[in-house]
This record gives C-alpha cells, structure tokens and sequence, in this order.
C-alpha cells in the first residue's frame, strides 16, 4: 500500500487473491453446462463418451441435422418470431402513448391512473394463468398466436421507461412544433421518438429476450403441434429424446434454441447489458 | 384526451390485470357445478389450506424462495466485486456468468436433465471417477427440490451480478477515497463503505428474486413435473394442475389468491425497505 491512493486502488472493489481464484473457479463451474451442450451437439451418435468434457476428434453436424429433421424448429422459429415482433410492435405503441400521457399532460386522477398502470408489474400474466386463459377463449384467440401475445400489449414497465425518457426532452421542442401546427401525434413521432430511441432499444431488448424465453402463458394458450413456440417445442423435443437416451440430440436441440440470443448477446453485449439496467430502474 | 391517449394500454390492462384479479376473487369464493354458481364464502380456502399437497407446495416454495435468494444474493456481490472494472479477463467472466439469462428457463433445464442423469449423468460419472457415490439427484425426494435451486441459481446469479455491478459503480470516488486515507484495509472498505452503499440494490435485487422464485417454473415441467412425491411441487405448479388437470376452479382461483397476496406482501416489503435507508439518513 503505497503511491497515490487516489488513482489506482480506488477504482477497484476489496478483490483479495483467494477471492477471486474462487471466482474464477465458479466461472468454470458456470460454463461447464454450456461447455457440455456444446461439446456433445457435435459428438457423433454412440460413441459412449456423453458425459465426456473432451470434445469429440471426429465433430459431426449429424445431431443439428437429426433434430432439425425430427422436431419442426423452423416453424417453431418462425412462431416465437411472429409472437416477439407482434407483441413488441403493440407495446411501442401503447408504451409511447400511455408515456407520453403520464411525462406531459396534466389532468386530474394522473396519480392514481399511474399507480393503476404500475400495478402490473407484480400482476404479471402468469400469476393470472387460469382467468387470463378464460378471457382468451371468451374472446376466441384460445390456440392462436394472438392469443398469446394479447396479454403483454399494455407494458407497465414500457409506459414508465417511455415516461422517464420523454420528460428528458426539452419542452420548448414540442411548443416550437406545436406552434407549426403539429398535431400530438406529429409532436410524438417527429420529436419525442427520435429523441429517445436508446430507451426504445432497450425496451425491445427487454422485451423481446423475455418473450422469446417464455415457456408457461404459451403451454397454457397453445395446444396445436404447429402453433408452438420454441420453448414449447424444445420442451416436447426434450421430453421424446430423452426415452431414447439421445443427449447429443438434446444439446444439438437446446444449442439451436438459444443461438439467437445468445449471438445477440455477444455481438451487442453493451446493449443488452445496459437494456437490462433499465429493466431495474423500478 | 389524455384518456383518448391511455385508452390502447386501458383496455389490455382491464382485460388482462384488473378483471381477472375480480374474477379470481369472485371464483374464489364460489362454487361452480351443474346446479349452477353459489357463493361459498372462505370454504375452498379452508379446503385448500386443509389439502396436504397444497401445504407441501407452500413449504417447498418457501424453502425454494430461500434456498435460491440467499445464495444467488451472495454469490452475485462475489461476482460483482471480483469483476468491477475494465480488462479482458473480467469482461469474460462477466458474460460467462451472464450466459445463462440468456437461454430460455426450459433449455438450461433440458441441460441440467443430462446433468443430474443418475449413475451417467454428467456430475455422477465426474464423482464416480473422484470416487464419489453419485445419486439420483432429481428422483430422490430428499434432494430434488436441492437439485431445482442450484439449477436457479445458476440461471439467475449473473443476473443479480448486473445490478450490484451497476450499485458498486455508482458508489462515490470520494467515499472510497476517504476510506483508504483514514488506512481503511479491503474488508474494512467492504464493511462499511461499500455494503452499506448498496443496501437499496440489494433490496430491489432481493425482491426481484423472491418475485422470480415464485413466478418461474417452466424447469419444473421439463426436469420433475412436481414429484417425486410432490418434492418439488411449487404454488404457481400447483395452480397449474388443479386448473388444467384437475378442472378444480375454485380451488385455483383460491391459491391464486393466497399467490397473489404473497407477491402483494413481497412488494410492499421492498417499498418500504428500499426507502428505508434514505430515509433514515
């Protein structure tokens, strides 16, 4: 402990050397169920070495290609796509709507209208499973994809993000447009979405990464075969691969699954880190 | 007009918040049959706090709730302090514990199925070739809820890590700075600068997990389905069967109730406790 204290020990956190050899001896074990899926995905069929670490010298795409083959991912690809970009499009919608109501305009029970609205973000869809379920068939979208989706079009926590962004945005813009003449609908699209488009990029991120991994509300809403999303139709492929003891195909099945954003992930590691930032901002 | 503006998200809300909570509440206390609809008062309660399987989902939940927030807790301020700040290294293992928030709940559970495989099974043959005995991990009742938390905590760590990381950063220079002029050592700094600094993040941390605890269970579906035994029966599961196995509304719309009056409590503690420090200051 010696030279300036002010540059150099300060920026780091209390990291003594045993703590982080444990660290880094827990980020192994961490990777180890990635490492597993990875390294049995492209081991070839019955060689008897599942549960070996080591990856196979002879690699095969055999396992991508049977699973591909044996469970129909590219429809249950294009459900979770159309599940995700449909209810992401409603929600930037009523998000940036219901936001711009609550940064700007002053009427009388805002208050509690905005307390009403952040009431959903314990009320989630899945604790509501069984009355949800009944409204989706009463309104007849049981089994469809709209069905599925209904539910997450009003976002309590996009209304609040959109409202937190949107009062950042100097006042003086808007009246400058609303002496042109602008409409509301001209002010929001013309100056406060441009303005906040970090905000509606990590709202997406938020809420596309939480449907796309969503497994309960579809089991519930889907019951045809070929309205599955992805996590439905891993959960099914996993369930039948395993009476057969097929590991490989399991990792091959769980790999094709979580590529997407996982390669999202790590090409945008920033984004994603600071969308989920503000997903805590509650 | 500004309801004119609000009225896309109202309608959502109404159909899918506001209602069902009614709904619930209405189910709840009534009873459905072929004779028609008669209000029963508390009785399903009474009959759902009577029903053992119920009152093993409560204990089984609040022992996950712990089993799983206490560790993820701890293990996410190891992380975050081993790993604030720049380097390649750090950033690595930053994304290697990250990872696993980024695949669906149902993937690292058809991982962890291979995992926990007895006798085979990835940690069984590991400890056989240690000399360990191995177990049947998730068909023994004594250790499958065990099995179901360390799954959970692996999966959500890495995200509890990202808001201490950001809590730790927002901790002032100049607190840090005094602390190591007045001669303050690691642990010292650590005891009293920079926990204290983040007990508001670990307040909101907590609550997340616990709400987390309750509200995720697609692992159960693939790895147990709630057994053995009912060792692994949480509420939300349970909820799930008696409405779609066992057409039992009122039973549901009960437990659902008890669920949401649980995460009503949760919140509340958080609110308070999050603005406790503050305010005492």
């Amino acid at each position: 402990m010696s030279a300036s204290p002010v540059s150099g020990p300060v920026t780091r956190e209390v990291t003594p050397h045993i703590a982080r050899w444990v660290v880094i001896g827990l980020a192994l074990i961490w990777a180890v169920p990635f490492w597993w899926m990875l390294v049995a995905a492209f081991r070839p069929a019955g060689s008897g070495a599942d549960a070996s670490l080591l990856p196979s010298l002879t690699p095969t795409l055999a396992n991508f290609a049977e699973a591909w083959a044996s469970a129909d991912f590219p429809l249950y690809f294009l459900n979770s796509a159309v599940i995700c970009a449909g209810i992401l499009a409603v929600q930037l919608v009523t998000a940036s709507l219901a936001g711009y109501v609550f940064a700007r305009l002053e009427f009388r029970g805002r208050g509690i209208l905005f307390a009403l609205f952040l009431l959903q973000l314990m009320l989630v869809p899945v604790v509501l499973l069984v009355p949800n379920l009944k409204t989706i068939a009463a309104l007849g979208l049981y089994d469809t994809l709209p069905g599925v989706m209904a539910p997450y079009c009003a976002t309590a926590f996009g209304t609040f993000l959109m409202r937190q962004s949107f009062r950042e945005v100097p006042r003086e813009l808007e009246d400058a447009a609303m002496i042109d003449g602008a409409g509301w609908w001209a002010r929001i699209r013309l100056i406060y979405l441009p303005l906040t488009k970090p905000a509606l990029v990590a709202f997406s991120i938020v809420s596309v990464t939480s449907h796309w991994n969503e497994f309960l509300w579809p089991l519930m809403v889907i019951n045809s075969p070929d309205r599955r999303p992805l996590t439905l139709g891993l959960a099914s492929f996993t369930l039948s691969a395993e009476g057969m003891q097929a590991w490989g195909l399991i990792a091959a099945g769980t790999f094709l699954v979580s590529l997407p954003l996982l390669a999202a992930f790590l090409i945008f590691q920033r984004r994603f880190v600071n969308s989920f930032l503000a997903s805590g901002i509650k | 007009m500004p309801l004119a503006l609000l009225s896309p998200s109202l309608v959502f809300l109404v159909l899918f918040t506001y209602w069902p909570v009614v709904e619930v509440l209405w189910d709840a206390t009534h009873e459905v049959s072929r004779r028609g609809t008669r209000f029963v008062g508390l009785a399903n309660f009474s009959a759902l706090f009577a029903d053992p399987t119920f009152q093993r989902a409560l204990l089984n939940n609040a022992l996950y709730a712990v089993g799983t927030v206490v560790p993820s807790l701890v293990l996410a301020l190891a992380f975050a302090l081993a790993l604030n700040g720049a380097g390649r290294v750090r950033a690595l293992m930053r994304a290697v514990f990250f990872l696993p928030v980024m695949i669906p709940l149902v993937a690292a559970a058809a991982l962890f199925l291979f995992l926990f495989l007895p006798g085979i099974g990835l940690i069984d043959h590991h400890l056989a070739r240690l000399g360990f005995a191995g177990a049947n991990w998730l068909g023994d009742p004594d250790l499958a809820l065990a099995a179901i938390t360390v799954l959970t905590v692996w999966k959500n760590a890495g995200y509890y890590m990202l808001f201490i990381l950001a809590g730790l950063q927002a901790i002032p220079d100049e607190a840090k700075e005094a602390a190591l002029l007045d001669g303050a050592g690691p642990w010292q700094r650590l005891r009293y600068v920079t926990l204290p600094a983040l007990r508001p993040t670990f307040a909101f941390v907590g609550v997340i997990a616990l709400l987390n605890a309750v509200t995720q269970v697609d692992h159960v579906f693939v790895l147990t389905k709630g057994g053995p035994s009912d060792a692994t029966k949480l509420l939300l599961f349970y909820i799930y069967e008696q409405a779609a196995e066992r057409y039992d509304a009122g039973r549901a719309a009960a437990a659902t109730v008890v669920t949401l009056g649980l995460l009503a409590a949760l919140t509340a503690l958080s609110l308070t406790r999050s603005q406790g420090p503050e305010a005492a200051r």
